[in-house]
């Protein structure tokens, strides 16, 4: 590994729908993360379960992960849809706090609808960001912070390996994905964005831009690099 | 071949009446933004996969609306995710007629579902027509025109 060549973030984004995956993922990587979809919470399960935020050498590298991982990646931030058949966004959300291993990964829900008492649930729930779709780059720029902020505070080890999967908590159900009574349809996106108490529209001057190293399926000599970050190498 | 000097400029005519008609909305400028000269045909490609992949919405979509009594609740869902990638590639008038579709299912309307549906179809059709025309004008104009804007 080079001194200067600082690791990308990996993302991983969830989405049911083909259209919304490709792009999801080419912000993504403009943004210069490195990028995992997979189209259900299920497989998002099952991606982190082998992945290094276990702590557990993984054996078996996934086909979709680049070659380049020798300890098994670290995904440091999940976007997720929210309505999604079988598992909702939701619902990974609460699975992924519930466990000890993967808490600490900031995730994000996308979701289509506007419904305040959605956005509230998942807020509540534990997610860093609620975005409206279509998502846009304005958007994808607001995940650095989060990624960030947990890089800062993640220790090394993992303390305890165990999964607790036990929860005995009831909540109220989340507002189904249909017949939504609250819905605000056909308003503009700018309008709305999420309830936040802080909304950071740019990336702060302290992030650390990750060197251009050659992405997927891109060519090394990408001449883009707008709505980036400071340019530190 | 000789280049036509004229071509950019009809490509940019050609775009901005996609907007000001309304088949287009801000979400397909995103879309171009996107683009860069590693990736020079992104929109034509996301456009690409949304005919393909959105074929087999309508199919369903179809195929339900022919039942007897209508299932709305499917019929929603189903409209939810069409709905859903056609606010993502920016079609603006095939977006609104799903939003008036998925009224129609909310009040158990289904003459209505029918006939929006029809008027979902017919902007779906209209608005490939317009970006194919657009698409293949845009490349014959030269990769360049093609990624770039006239903001």
């Amino acid at each position: 590994m080079g001194t200067a060549a600082e690791p990308r973030f990996h993302v991983l984004a969830v989405d049911d729908s083909l259209v919304d995956r490709k792009l999801i993922e080419r912000l993504l990587k403009i943004s210069s993360y490195q990028v995992t979809t997979v189209d259900s919470g299920s497989k998002a399960l099952e991606f982190l379960g082998s992945r290094g935020n276990d702590d557990r050498s993984s054996s078996d590298p996934l086909p979709s992960v680049s070659p380049n991982d020798h300890q098994g990646v670290e995904v440091n931030l999940i976007i997720t849809d929210y309505c999604m058949p079988g598992m909702t966004g939701f619902d990974l959300l609460k699975k992924i706090k519930e466990s000890s291993s993967l808490r600490d990964i900031p995730v994000v829900i996308m979701s289509s609808e506007n419904v305040p008492s959605r956005i509230t649930r998942c807020l509540e729930e534990g997610a860093e960001e609620f975005l409206l779709k279509p998502v846009r780059l304005s958007d994808v720029n607001k995940l650095r912070p989060h990624i960030m902020r947990t890089k800062k505070l993640e220790n090394p080890k993992q303390e305890s390996r165990e999964e607790s999967e036990g929860h005995g908590e009831i909540r109220s159900q989340p507002p189904p994905c249909q017949h939504e009574l609250e819905t605000q349809q056909g308003q503009h996106h700018q309008s709305q964005q999420q309830i936040q108490p802080h909304q950071q529209q740019k990336s702060s001057n302290n992030n650390k831009r990750k060197a251009i190293d050659v992405e997927e399926g891109l060519s090394p000599d990408r001449t883009r690099t707008r709505y980036s970050g400071v340019a530190t190498f | 071949m000789e280049r036509n000097n004229h071509l950019p400029r009809q490509v940019a005519l050609m775009r901005q009446s996609l907007f000001d008609q309304g088949y287009l909305d801000e979400q397909f400028v995103q879309l171009e933004e996107l683009q860069d000269d590693a990736n020079p045909n992104f929109v034509e490609e996301v456009v690409t996969l949304y005919y393909r992949d959105s074929a087999r919405l309508v199919a369903s979509i179809e195929q339900a609306l022919d039942k007897s009594p209508l299932d709305f609740n499917k019929l929603d869902s189903y409209m939810h995710q069409f709905k859903g990638s056609s606010s993502s590639i920016g079609g603006r008038k095939v977006k609104a007629e799903c939003s008036q579709f998925r009224e129609y299912c909310r009040t158990g309307n289904g003459e209505g579902c029918i006939r929006t549906f029809q008027q979902v179809k017919r902007e779906y059709a209209t608005l490939r027509k317009k970006l194919e025309a657009y698409f293949q004008l845009a490349r014959q104009a030269g990769p360049r025109e093609a990624a770039s804007r006239s903001t």
